[in-house]
């Protein structure tokens, strides 16, 4: 699919990123389409990520899981959540194309970080969902 | 097309070399990575099986340069060539910007090379893309092994099989020996952001 997004949307979604997600604690987030290309990333500075390769990865390991799904009859997995000693990864599925990948340490809770994700999704999807044409 | 970033100035490029399994794709790729290891400032990702085959892709991304005020990162990905990781294939597929089909020069290959470049075009086809009109250049790998006495396709043989009708711009090659691999890697990086060009305007 082909898609573009204006600077005025790109700085929303940032924003959104931002207040929901960095300010609350999480490390890292970024916003990838599913062919593994990045459409926005933040961080709080503390570490930087090789990002690319992880969003390359992010979109083959939610493809793969997608299909797994679909073996067993579930039409998909909207997120998915590894679990580190320091670190933890969570991923969320925004639209068909989109997904929204938080790295964070053990200082939040699972919990708490699902609503804040959820929230940001919810805020996204108004942005993202026009966009999808395919 | 590629992800264009209005607000960073940044282009996302990617470019996946596709072909028979044990063809020489991820041979490619590591030459790539060894050769230019100074510029390439992160690792190249591979997700292998115990055999040592690619599994799910390889990935490895470096930057260009500046193109019309624009950053452009290329990503080179591999695909599993084994028949059974179809599913694996397409999904790599997804936002292709340019296609390397690596063909196995051996004789005893001749048939998987044919089916691997139907299958190709069946799989972008799955995305709305035809294999005439994406950016695409074609490589016979292995031309090394003629040393060994190994029966290899003749030239001829290989562009009536696979490029008669495409008629892309092909390159005899050796992987494993750097042959022809970054002429390859050029071809193909130039004349996608040619085409990206086209679309930017």
């Amino acid at each position: 699919m082909s898609y573009t997004l204006g600077q005025k949307q790109l700085d929303k979604i940032e924003d959104i990123l931002k207040q929901d997600l960095i300010d609350n604690g999480v490390r890292c987030v970024f916003l990838i389409d599913m062919a593994g290309n990045i459409v926005a990333n933040l961080d709080n500075g503390e570490k930087q990520h090789d990002i690319y390769s992880l969003a390359a990865l992010a979109a083959g390991n939610f493809g793969a899981v997608s299909a797994m799904a679909k073996i067993i009859g579930e039409n998909e997995f909207s997120l998915l959540f590894h679990k580190g000693k320091t670190e933890n990864i969570h991923f969320n599925k925004i639209t068909t194309e989109f997904l929204l990948i938080t790295i964070f340490g053990n200082d939040i809770s699972l919990g708490f970080l699902r609503l804040k994700v959820s929230e940001s999704v919810e805020q996204l999807k108004a942005i993202l969902e026009p966009l999808v044409s395919l | 097309m590629a992800f264009v970033n209005l607000k960073n100035k940044e282009i996302q490029v990617k470019i996946v070399y596709y072909g028979p399994g044990r063809g020489g794709k991820t041979s490619n790729l590591e030459y790539v990575y060894k050769k230019f290891a100074k510029r390439i400032n992160t690792e190249m990702v591979t997700v292998k099986t115990h055999g040592d085959r690619t599994l799910f892709f390889d990935f490895l991304p470096f930057d260009i340069g500046i193109v019309n005020g624009y950053d452009v990162k290329i990503q080179l990905y591999t695909v599993p060539g084994q028949v059974k990781y179809n599913a694996t294939r397409r999904l790599v597929l997804r936002g292709v910007d340019g296609i390397v089909f690596v063909a196995d020069a051996m004789a005893v290959r001749r048939e998987k090379n044919i089916l691997a470049l139907k299958n190709l075009q069946e799989n972008l086809a799955t995305y709305k893309k035809s294999i005439f009109r994406i950016p695409f250049v074609i490589q016979y790998n292995k031309i090394d092994l003629k040393e060994q006495g190994i029966p290899l396709l003749p030239l001829k043989t290989l562009e009536k099989d696979l490029n008669s009708q495409l008629k892309l711009p092909s390159f005899v090659a050796s992987a494993v020996l750097g042959t022809n691999v970054i002429e390859t890697l050029k071809r193909i990086i130039s004349m996608t952001v040619a085409s990206i060009k086209k679309d930017l305007k």
